[in-house]
């Protein structure tokens, strides 16, 4: 990378502790620098979000089905609030349907990812999702209109 | 008598960057990702201070040519996509080399190996951005998008938009319209 102070901070929210650990894995996999933390439930993640000292994420990756408060519960929370405005926000979902793409995007997400079923198309799925994020990020274009399906 | 500490290194930094600028009285805003905004020229005695001091820190300022030319080559890609107000006719590899005066091999060799991405995936992402907009305004028909982003037809517009995308033009602008209500009520 061009600085080395350049530090991706991705986070991610899903209780599927063998989901976290393949995402885990593959986000070790990418060149770019990146810190990563984990959520088991989105209260826990909201909870983060919510304290004034936390660092904000660059990238947060929620799964849409979680207990206690699901990944569109987290969604719709985190758009109400202006403070995040400049968070990329992915989407975890088993759906292909159109109607739920277009729904989620409507609720204020960035990218859509249906979730690949082996390992090698969920690291190229995240490499993507992570290098297209990027480049909104550092040619300053405009993320009111980002939308990634994938 | 031994004392432990903790400390949070990127707000340390943050601190030592906000005394040492005010301190040589530079106008600034701390940005995202080792990023930091001058808002006025610095005279090179202030800067050669300022990068002194903060070498002190380890803080380096990456000045280096490096950088400036893949600046340059966004710049002149997002001129190229935007201000003109078609796209030119000569071959984008001989359009960057001319007014670059690089040969295209390096830029592109520098461009990729510093951007997650190439020059031919930059421009195709920065073409359907500027179709996002006229998509939005709203003003012209796909039709004309397509002849003033010089792309050859309706169909290779759509096709490198869903590209980018993952969605086709008309569930693009459906998506915006319904967002636009969502935050109207």
């Amino acid at each position: 990378m061009l600085t080395n102070e350049s530090t991706l901070r991705i986070l991610l929210a899903d209780d599927d502790e063998d989901d976290r650990t393949f995402f885990s894995e593959a986000i070790a996999e990418l060149k770019m620098t990146n810190q990563l933390t984990l959520f088991n439930d989105g209260k826990d993640l909201m909870e983060y979000m919510h304290n004034p000292d936390a660092k904000l994420p660059h990238i947060l990756f929620l799964d849409l089905n979680m207990p206690y408060k699901n990944g569109l519960d987290c969604l719709k929370e985190i758009r109400a609030d202006q403070r995040f405005k400049n968070v990329s926000i992915a989407i975890y979902s088993t759906s292909s349907s159109e109607k739920d793409i277009e729904n989620t995007f409507v609720e204020g997400a960035n990218i859509y990812i249906k979730k690949p079923n082996d390992f090698s198309e969920l690291k190229k799925v995240i490499k993507e999702v992570v290098h297209m994020n990027w480049q909104f990020h550092s040619s300053g274009l405009n993320k009111e209109t980002f939308f990634f399906s994938i | 008598m031994k004392l432990y500490i903790n400390f949070d290194g990127i707000t340390a930094c943050r601190v030592i960057l906000q005394e040492q600028l005010e301190r040589l009285e530079i106008k600034y805003q701390l940005l995202d990702l080792g990023e930091i905004e001058i808002s006025d020229e610095v005279p090179a005695e202030t800067f050669a201070e300022l990068q002194q001091s903060l070498g002190r820190y380890s803080i380096n300022i990456v000045n280096n040519q490096k950088a400036q030319l893949i600046q340059k080559i966004k710049d002149t890609i997002v001129e190229m996509v935007y201000e003109k107000d078609k796209m030119p006719n000569t071959t984008i590899s001989h359009y960057l080399s001319d007014k670059l005066n690089f040969s295209y091999g390096h830029l592109a060799n520098i461009f990729s190996e510093n951007t997650y991405t190439s020059i031919e995936n930059f421009i195709i992402i920065q073409k359907v951005e500027r179709a996002k907009k006229l998509i939005i305004e709203e003003e012209l028909t796909l039709t004309e998008i397509s002849y003033k982003l010089n792309y050859s037809s309706v169909a290779y517009l759509s096709s490198q938009f869903k590209k980018v995308t993952g969605l086709t033009p008309s569930m693009f602008k459906r998506i915006v319209d319904k967002r636009r209500k969502l935050t109207n009520n």
